[in-house]
């Protein structure tokens, strides 16, 4: 299956989450902090909410806690 | 205005401890809901692997529905908007629900304490990493430094290798003397005897005990970190870096049902009852114990939930012997006081509000600190500074209040559920 990933078309595995995808395609920083850091994800579980990403247009998604779906639409801000 | 949907328990968590306890409750005919964030049922422990749900969460999965138990997967509770009802978003946008008796399983978090460096991208917890490559990153060929304390520390070091990771050390706070009089102890729990072999001289090699990571390093993202053992620095290059200092419960939602909390930890009796009526607590929240553990707990508090009190006895015995088993975990890997002094005045604590330790040296609890520098009031509402600053400074964390996660304001603000009479 394919994502869009900040417009460009990335293959996936089925049942990649995607926070692993984003990692396995090289971006490591999912968001800016409230300073300008960069940041990925962290407790992988949702509870830290630092892999917050855009997904189908809806703003502070928790890439971990996710299933890439097939034309997946995915905005990084990092 | 939908009819309000009752239960007769309504479980929250779908880890060891939430299954134990909805098997157990449904067993006898009870009408079971099952809650959890997760899109499949399982936590932590048992989590499905990419592509293919694995094994035991198939089993997991069949024996629920043998059992008829109601599952709300992909669900958060985020309110109580009153007796005997649970607000939930999920799939189906949000949802009340009502119950007779509550069992809380909501397990626990990693620890993090920071140090320099601890923000920088790829620098994950260790569960952390665990469930990211179970969700499908790749780590082949990746160097992984893991670091912290416990045995998480050493199943996951053995678990990356298998899938094909490098990891050039494993660094254990705790001191080889400690770790061996644990080892030793091991003895008494043919289980874990299993699982301490099958760990083997693949991790052994890389082991350094008594070790720590003091800063980590990087432009974009980790690429290496520097590390202390016996009095000196050693640097060691990385893809990523794994570190976390234990478990901390999820006592959120406890709290917010009004369930008193004694020394960090739900308060529950010998039935696994909190301090609030028909409101049930197993695992991790009552105490950091392990999968062993939070399963014989939710059992327990499973069977009471539905008055067979006689079957929960029969288990207490079973509790002891695995809470004997914490009791000498918690003494083998007790933090060391060197651990709380990494942090200098610019290393971030809230990662949420970018506060530093700088700017929290001046007050003298969280409440202050919060108010003055937000410190906590970030999306993660302080699961991740508040432990922290409760080990660095001794604060206690402040009260809870809705929506316990973030929420689109869309599931805010809305009638109750008409509750039939």
């Amino acid at each position: 299956m394919t994502v869009r990933i900040n417009g460009k078309e990335f293959e996936v595995s089925p049942g990649t989450s995607v926070a692993a995808a984003l990692l396995n395609i090289g971006y490591s920083g999912f968001r800016r902090s409230e300073t300008g850091e960069s940041r990925g994800p962290v407790c992988g579980m949702g509870i830290c909410l630092e892999c917050r990403v855009q997904i189908g247009g809806v703003r502070h998604v928790r890439a971990c806690m996710v299933t890439c779906q097939d034309h997946m639409e995915i905005e990084t801000d990092a | 205005m939908p009819e309000l949907d009752r239960f007769d328990v309504v479980v929250v968590g779908a880890g060891p401890a939430g299954l134990a306890a909805a098997n157990a409750a449904a067993g006898f005919g009870a009408r079971v809901a099952l809650i959890d964030e997760n899109e499949l049922p399982g936590g932590q422990i048992y989590r499905a692997s990419r592509g293919s749900i694995s094994a035991s969460v198939r089993e997991v999965i069949e024996d629920l529905s043998k059992k008829s138990v109601v599952r709300f997967d992909g669900s958060t509770v985020f309110e109580a908007p009153s007796d005997g009802v649970l607000r939930l978003w999920g799939p189906r946008g949000t949802q009340d629900i009502g119950y007779r008796s509550l069992v809380l399983a909501v397990g626990g978090r990693e620890l993090f304490l920071p140090f320099p460096g601890w923000t920088l991208p790829n620098a994950m917890g260790i569960g952390g990493l665990q469930a990211l490559v179970k969700a499908g990153l790749d780590v082949r060929e990746k160097r992984v430094v893991v670091a912290g304390t416990g045995p998480l520390l050493l199943a996951v070091g053995a678990y990356l290798l298998e899938h094909g990771a490098r990891v050039p050390i494993i660094l254990e706070q705790a001191p080889l003397k400690d770790l061996a009089l644990f080892g030793a102890g091991l003895v008494r729990y043919p289980a874990k005897i299993g699982q301490g072999i099958s760990l083997g001289r693949h991790i052994a090699t890389r082991l350094r005990a008594g070790a720590w990571v003091e800063r980590a390093e990087g432009s974009r993202a980790v690429e290496s970190v520097t590390w202390r053992k016996g009095g000196k620095s050693f640097q060691t290059e990385c893809d990523f870096l794994a570190c976390a200092y234990g478990f901390v419960p999820n006592v959120e939602l406890p709290q917010l049902l009004g369930c008193e909390i004694q020394d960090g930890f739900v308060k529950v009796d010998d039935q696994q009852l909190t301090s609030v009526k028909g409101v049930f607590c197993a695992g991790e929240p009552t105490g950091i114990g392990g999968v062993d553990l939070s399963q014989v707990e939710g059992r327990i508090a499973g069977l009471v939930a539905i008055g067979q009190d006689d079957q929960a006895e029969a288990l207490f015995g079973k509790r002891e012997s695995w809470k004997r088993f914490a009791r000498s975990m918690d003494r083998a890997f007790a933090l060391r006081h060197e651990l709380m002094e990494l942090s200098t005045p610019d290393t971030i604590v809230c990662r949420c509000e970018d506060v530093r330790a700088g700017d929290l040296v001046a007050w003298e609890s969280s409440r202050t600190a919060k108010l003055q520098t937000r410190c906590g009031m970030g999306p993660c509402q302080g699961r991740i500074c508040g432990p922290a600053t409760q080990k660095l400074f001794g604060w206690t964390q402040g009260s809870v209040r809705p929506p316990l996660s973030p929420v689109p304001l869309s599931a805010l603000g809305r009638p109750l559920d008409e509750i039939e009479n």
